[in-house]
This record gives C-alpha cells, sequence and structure tokens, in this order.
C-alpha cells in the first residue's frame, strides 16, 4: 500500500511534467547557464583554476536544485492540488516520499547533463571513475532534496517562500555541500584516496539516513493546520 | 513580571559594573598580552549561544509535537538571543583570531558550526518576520532540522582540520584567569534569562493583544 502511493505520486507529477516539460527545461537551461556564468567569470586564457570543477558542480547542483524545488510546489499552490493530495487517504510520508523522488530524478537528470559541460569547461577528470562519481552524485542529491523536499512543501503555504526556500535551505545543507565537494575533489586527484572518498561517502549517507527519517518523522505534524 | 525581575536588572547591572573591573585586574597572558582578555566576553557569549541554541530547539520540538503556543513563544524568543549572543561571539572571536593565529578567520570545526548555527538562527528570525501565518510550524520544523545539522557541521570540518583551542582549556585555567570568566559567564547567564523572560512577556502580551483585536471585531 505505502509503495503503491509513492508510486502514484510519483506517476501524477511524472504525467503532468510530461505534458508540459516546463520545470525539466527551465532547470537544465538554469543548470547549464549557472555553469557558463561560472567559466565566464574563472576561466581564464583557456585555463581553468585549479581544485574548483567540484565545487563548482555542486554550486549548480544546489542552484538549480532550489529552482526546481519552487516550481514543483508553486505547481501544486495553483488550483490548491496540494491540498487535495493532503486530503487523500494516504498516508502522508508516503506523499513526500513520493514528491521526493521525483525531485531526485529531476537532478540527476540535471547532473547527466552538468558533469559533462564541467568535464569539457574547466578540463576535470570527472568522468575518469563514472561508477564513484555516480554514487556520490547520488548520496549527495537524495540528502539536498530530501531537506529541500520537506521545507519546499511546507513553504507553500507562507508568503515570500520564493526568498524563504534558497534562505532557510542553503544554512541547513552545508554538510551535503562540504561533503559532496570533498568526495568529488578527491575523485579528481590524480591517485584519488579511496578511504577519503569512502569516509565522506559514509558521511552523506549518515545524512541521508537521518534527513530522511527525520522529514518522514516530521511531514504528517508539520503538514497539519 | 515576575517579583524576582527587577532585583534581578539591578543585580545584573551591578555585575556588569564590576565585571571589568575584575578583568582589568586579571593578569596579562604571557604571549597574547592585552588582547587575551577578549576571551572573557567571548567564551561567556559563545556559552550562552550555545545555551539559547539548545533551548529554541528544545521548545520548537515540542511546541511541533505538543502544540503548546507557549513553547512556540520561547523558541522565538530564544532564537532572537541566539541571534545577538553569536553575533557576539563571531565578531569577538576574529578580533581575537587576528591576534592569537594571525589570520581573522580559519574555515575550522567551531568556526564553522557556530557561523552555520548562527545562520540558521538568522533564517529562523527571517522565516517568522516575513513568512506570515502559517510559518510557526515551519520554523519549528527549521530549529528542528538545524539541531540535527550540528553534528554533521563538526564532524565534515573536524575532518578537515582545527586549530580552535579545545574545551579541555576551561578546568586547568589559574585562579586569577578563572576567577573573571567565571563571573562574566554568570553575569552573562543572568542577562540571558532577563532578557529571555521578557522577550517572552513581550510575545504574550502580543498574542493578548491580537485575542482582544478579534474579540473586539466580533463584538460588532
Amino acid at each position: 500500500m505505502f509503495a503503491r502511493i509513492v508510486w502514484l505520486v510519483l506517476r501524477k507529477d511524472f504525467t503532468v511534467e510530461v505534458r508540459s516539460l516546463e520545470i525539466a527545461y527551465t532547470t537544465l537551461f538554469f543548470a547549464i547557464s549557472c555553469v557558463l556564468v561560472f567559466a565566464f567569470a574563472l576561466v581564464q586564457e583557456g585555463r581553468a583554476p585549479e581544485g574548483g570543477a567540484a565545487g563548482i558542480l555542486w554550486i549548480a547542483i544546489a542552484f538549480a536544485g532550489t529552482l526546481a524545488l519552487g516550481r514543483t510546489f508553486e505547481r501544486e499552490r495553483q488550483s490548491e492540488t496540494l491540498r487535495a493530495l493532503l486530503l487523500a487517504p494516504a498516508a502522508r510520508p508516503a506523499v513526500y516520499l513520493g514528491k521526493l523522488l521525483g525531485i531526485v530524478a529531476l537532478l540527476l537528470a540535471a547532473e547527466i547533463l552538468l558533469v559533462p559541460l564541467v568535464t569539457l569547461l574547466f578540463q576535470a577528470p570527472l568522468l575518469e571513475h563514472p561508477a564513484w562519481l555516480a554514487v556520490i552524485l547520488v548520496a549527495g542529491t537524495i540528502g539536498f532534496a530530501a531537506v529541500g523536499t520537506l521545507f519546499a512543501a511546507m513553504l507553500v503555504r507562507v508568503r515570500s517562500r520564493d526568498v524563504l526556500l534558497p534562505v532557510l535551505l542553503y544554512p541547513i545543507t552545508v554538510p551535503v555541500i562540504i561533503a559532496g565537494v570533498r568526495a568529488t575533489a578527491a575523485l579528481l586527484e590524480p591517485q584519488p584516496d579511496a578511504g577519503i572518498i569512502r569516509f565522506w561517502l559514509a558521511l552523506l549517507a549518515c545524512f541521508d539516513v537521518v534527513f530522511v527519517t527525520l522529514a518522514l518523522w516530521t511531514f504528517e505534524p508539520l503538514m497539519t493546520d | 513580571m515576575p517579583k524576582w525581575f527587577t532585583p534581578a536588572v539591578v543585580i545584573c547591572g551591578l555585575m556588569f559594573a564590576v565585571a571589568p573591573i575584575l578583568i582589568a585586574e586579571a593578569p596579562y597572558e604571557s604571549t597574547m598580552g592585552l588582547v587575551q582578555k577578549i576571551f572573557y566576553v567571548h567564551l561567556p557569549s559563545a556559552w550562552m549561544f550555545l545555551l539559547a541554541a539548545i533551548t529554541c530547539g528544545v521548545a520548537s520540538v515540542r511546541y511541533l509535537f505538543r502544540g503548546n503556543p507557549r513553547q512556540d513563544r520561547i523558541a522565538w524568543s530564544a532564537a532572537e538571543l541566539a541571534v545577538l549572543f553569536g553575533a557576539i561571539t563571531l565578531v569577538t572571536g576574529p578580533l581575537w583570531a587576528r591576534k592569537a593565529w594571525g589570520t581573522w578567520w580559519q574555515w575550522d570545526v567551531r568556526l564553522t558550526s557556530s557561523l552555520m548555527g548562527w545562520m540558521v538562527a538568522v533564517a529562523y528570525l527571517l522565516l517568522r518576520k516575513y513568512g506570515g501565518p502559517g510559518s510557526d510550524k515551519l520554523a519549528a520544523g527549521l530549529a528542528l532540522f538545524g539541531m540535527a545539522n550540528v553534528p554533521f557541521v563538526y564532524i565534515s570540518v573536524n575532518y578537515w582540520r582545527t586549530i580552535h583551542p579545545t574545551t579541555n582549556v576551561v578546568p586547568t585555567l589559574p585562579t586569577s584567569f578563572g576567577v573573571p570568566l567565571w563571573f562574566s559567564a554568570v553575569t552573562f547567564l543572568l542577562l540571558f534569562v532577563l532578557l529571555l523572560r521578557m522577550r517572552i512577556r513581550l510575545e504574550e502580551q502580543r498574542t493578548r493583544l491580537d485575542a482582544l483585536y478579534l474579540a473586539m471585531d466580533e463584538h460588532r
């Protein structure tokens, strides 16, 4: 039953999105322009600054993620569909999980575009260890989206939600950004140290577990008027 | 206001008058000289910052799961104090660090986690101020996540590097340094309690005023 609700919420979001592809296109375009801005600002005479690629990748993910989160729930706010969703006789945590998976899928799609772009523009050997990179990106994205989905859902009912989402989200997701950037930077070293990467991955995994659990636990009281 | 409030204000004022004398009388630290005296303000305000953050977090969790509006008022008041004492800590810290480490700022565990905690508190206040109706629950959620965040910031930066003095320093202090420090700490604690009590009362009166306005509107 639980898994079915998660699947239904996810499918609903996907169906709505496929009709216009509004969020997907705007998020992807925004992520790309973000990286381009960094390239204009930092790449001088064809040389990228050393060790910048990991940070730029994660900043682009965080910015694009904020945009996507805001838009996803703005859509639910129009014509009050979020209320309808919450009124449905379904477990609240399942609704949250469905939303979270949708955001994670969208961000992973953005990352598939971002990684080659950063590799190209900043001459970073990101694609040399694709399996490690994929694990780091998935773990980081889940952590970021877990907090983001909860906050964006709660902000739907609040004034000036567009400004408040990044204001609330960035201080809380600092550990994800630190761990993601450090792990990616370690991966970009000429001789990647598996121990260091594993440490940051473990931290990311702990963060994911704690924050998804907290979000599942608090989604019900937080979304109840 | 409770009966103890006015005497406590007087005592707190007296203590703040005496504290600078004690601090001035304390011996000069051999390597740092005069700058070391910042420590008598920095450490107590950092403790009060931590206390305010914990108060806010605990009250928020209780509000979220019990729904008692009094806890919400405590959380809001404590968050304001966290921003206040956090600001004092974050200003006095770099002043000390410039002399001790030769640099204003380091991305070290305590500095980073204090800054992040302070930013969460500021975000909390922004949310309360500009969020409008419905932001109280969300603010409580933010405080809860902010609390859960602390160990992660701590571990992630600790693995990076650390140069901040450890907590072992305080118990080993000689009496000549310890007396002004503890005196200063008690003074700050008293100030914290007074400000918190006053701020909660302000919020209580605001709630009562709102209730009266509502009652008046219904009467018409």
